[in-house]
């Protein structure tokens, strides 16, 4: 590949999953106007949903998931021995994700109620940041796809790699959407990074906040704001623990 | 100007004939607030039977028809180690039906920031010519203080301008366009009653406002309080959200973004809206931040709306409307923060000294 009079090298790049449900990788395969462009910067090392090839040279990592159980903290490691940069690949990379939910419970509880009495060995879950050093994040359930081109293009090119600091009202208010808050619902866009144009809530649905928190939160006055509206604090636990994206801030209640 | 009255129903069908044949926005309901009152926004509109003429006020205001929220400002080719610009300054007709005299007092103001300074825009300039503007008066909502910023009457700035004097709509005539649009319809000279009954609506209109600010002397009031703890006050309530900047009629600081094409041929710069309550809106390369705090980065956007930026002569360019107290979900708004300000200051008892006596 040529770029501007620089020779470039397609990046090699391997793409593993853990805990999760492979929803994130699916998207790097979607979006098929871009797909054949998004592919020719990459030189697929290891995907195993659009490649049979298995091979343990790459640059890049993608790591989707959470870690939940011991034999992925070896293999986790392992990856992060081979890779130049990696990145953690959607909100359980990010955050530990849906997943984290069983935290709140005791374990042997919740092997039960899926398991039955079968011997399943897990842990709590954790995010890969809770293991090893993580270079980028893209956090999202699922990724936007948008954003993983800008990001991998960004690296390939050598440029600034960043998320959106602010949050997703931002992107909400340029769709013209009316504020759930004043429908009397709840939700986490005042506090959650955007860069997700706004999907949820402009499909009505309250922001869940798989994005995470957005830069130099207020949550205080959120917490204020809240109350003020007499909704109910309990929700908003509810939906703060939902993708444990929120864990940092969760005794700021004030 | 050009005055004439014509009937509502002939209103009617005169803007319907034009929305029929223009890509045009109206005010329309979009949902009900919990509030059980209706919540409206500048929508397409494809008949006349769409719009709302009796709405109060829209969420978001009219800026983004001449300042997108995201612009493409030029798109880049790479060819043979080399490269090359593409610029459009392309923007299709449009009409915009029911805008506030506030709302058209902004567009004055964002005229004289993007067309009147050093560097007018020339993708502002596409969209500014390039449309068809027709205002209405309206009976102020409990929190407009257009009155205050005296935004509540507005002279330039508009094709047409109408005010309702009843049974009728009162026509303030302002570019041949509008006139020659209206001769196939019918129209009347204002009769003497007419001129009564705009007389009335105005004077009506003007002793409506419930809520007031005193803005006089604010610039230097600012620049005094520029320290003040007050900043630190509503800052703590902040969420660093950027809704009132969106919302805002006049608020129009953007960034710049870059991104390549995901072929790598070619990249593109954007102009996006943004908000200087953002956390990084004053963060440089190197990463350092000039406004870390939220009180400052608050203090900042009073500072541009209420005392203004040698950028546009120092003109304040709030026009009263109140969006962004409406959106705001912490219940910061201007009226609160201005009062607060000027209270601080005007009860404390410390230093003062008596005035010298007249002599």
């Amino acid at each position: 590949m040529n770029h501007l009079g620089f020779e470039m090298e397609k990046v090699k790049i391997g793409s593993f999953d853990f805990t999760c449900c492979e929803g994130c990788q699916l998207q790097l395969a979607n979006k098929e106007s871009t797909l054949p462009d998004f592919l020719a910067l990459l030189d697929i090392r290891n995907f195993r949903e659009i490649s049979s090839e298995r091979l343990d040279d790459y640059d890049i990592a993608l790591v989707e998931g959470s870690i939940t159980r011991p034999d992925e903290i070896e293999r986790l490691k392992a990856i992060r021995a081979k890779a130049k940069v990696l990145i953690a690949f959607g909100t359980c990379a990010c955050f530990g994700g849906v997943n984290s939910l069983k935290n709140r419970i005791p374990q042997e509880e919740a092997i039960r109620e899926v398991y039955d009495n079968k011997a399943v060995e897990t842990m709590p879950s954790m995010k890969i940041s809770d293991v090893v050093q993580v270079d980028h994040s893209i956090p999202g359930c699922p990724v936007s796809k948008d954003e993983v081109e800008q990001i991998l293009v960004g690296i390939v090119t050598r440029s600034q790699v960043s998320l959106p600091t602010y949050p997703v009202c931002v992107d909400c208010k340029q769709q013209l959407n009316t504020c759930l808050f004043d429908l009397g619902e709840l939700c986490l866009g005042p506090i959650t990074r955007a860069g997700c144009n706004a999907v949820c809530t402009t499909g009505k649905s309250a922001c869940l906040g798989c994005r995470g928190p957005a830069e130099e939160l207020n949550m205080p006055a959120f917490f204020e704001l809240v109350k003020d509206r007499a909704l109910s604090l309990n929700d908003l636990h509810e939906m703060l623990a939902f993708y444990n994206a929120f864990e940092p801030f969760a005794t700021d209640e004030t | 100007m050009i005055y004439k009255v014509i009937s509502k129903g002939e209103f009617k069908a005169f803007i319907d004939a034009l929305v029929q044949n223009n890509s045009s926005f109206g005010p329309r309901k979009v949902d009900t607030g919990s509030n059980g009152k209706p919540i409206y926004q500048f929508m397409p509109v494809k008949s006349v039977d769409e719009i709302d003429f009796d709405y109060t006020v829209t969420h978001s205001s009219a800026k983004h028809f001449f300042l997108p929220y995201r612009d493409e400002l030029s798109h880049f080719n790479f060819s043979d180690g080399n490269w090359e610009q593409e610029i459009r300054y392309e923007a299709p007709p449009i009409i915009l039906i029911g805008l506030r005299p506030c709302d058209i007092n902004a567009v004055n103001i964002l005229d004289d920031v993007m067309l009147h300074g050093a560097y007018p825009s020339p993708y502002y300039l596409a969209r500014r010519k390039n449309n068809f503007i027709i205002g209405m008066d309206h009976m102020p909502l409990p929190d407009c203080f257009c009155h205050s910023m005296n935004r509540h009457t507005v002279n330039h700035g508009f094709n047409l301008f109408c005010s309702d004097i009843g049974d009728s709509y009162y026509l303030s005539i302002n570019s041949s366009k509008a006139f020659n649009f209206l001769k196939e319809f019918k129209i009347e000279e204002p009769t003497y009653e007419d001129n009564c009954l705009l007389i009335e609506r105005r004077k009506n209109i003007k002793n409506s406002f419930a809520t007031k600010i005193e803005v006089s002397g604010l610039p230097c009031f600012l620049d005094i309080e520029f320290d003040s703890p007050i900043w630190q006050k509503w800052g703590d309530k902040c969420l660093s959200c950027g809704s009132c900047a969106m919302v805002c009629p006049t608020c129009y600081c953007y960034s710049v973004e870059e991104c390549f094409d995901i072929d790598l041929k070619g990249s593109t710069r954007q102009n996006h809206l943004y908000s200087c309550n953002l956390v990084d809106f004053a963060q440089v390369t190197g990463g350092h931040n000039f406004r870390p705090k939220t009180g400052d980065r608050l203090k900042y956007r009073y500072y541009h709306h209420y005392r203004g930026f040698a950028a546009n002569d120092n003109q304040q360019i709030c026009v009263g409307c109140n969006r962004c107290g409406r959106a705001c979900l912490a219940d910061i708004n201007p009226k609160d923060v201005i009062n607060d300000l000027r209270l601080e200051r005007e009860s404390c008892m410390i230093c003062v000294s008596p005035s010298p006596d007249k002599t």
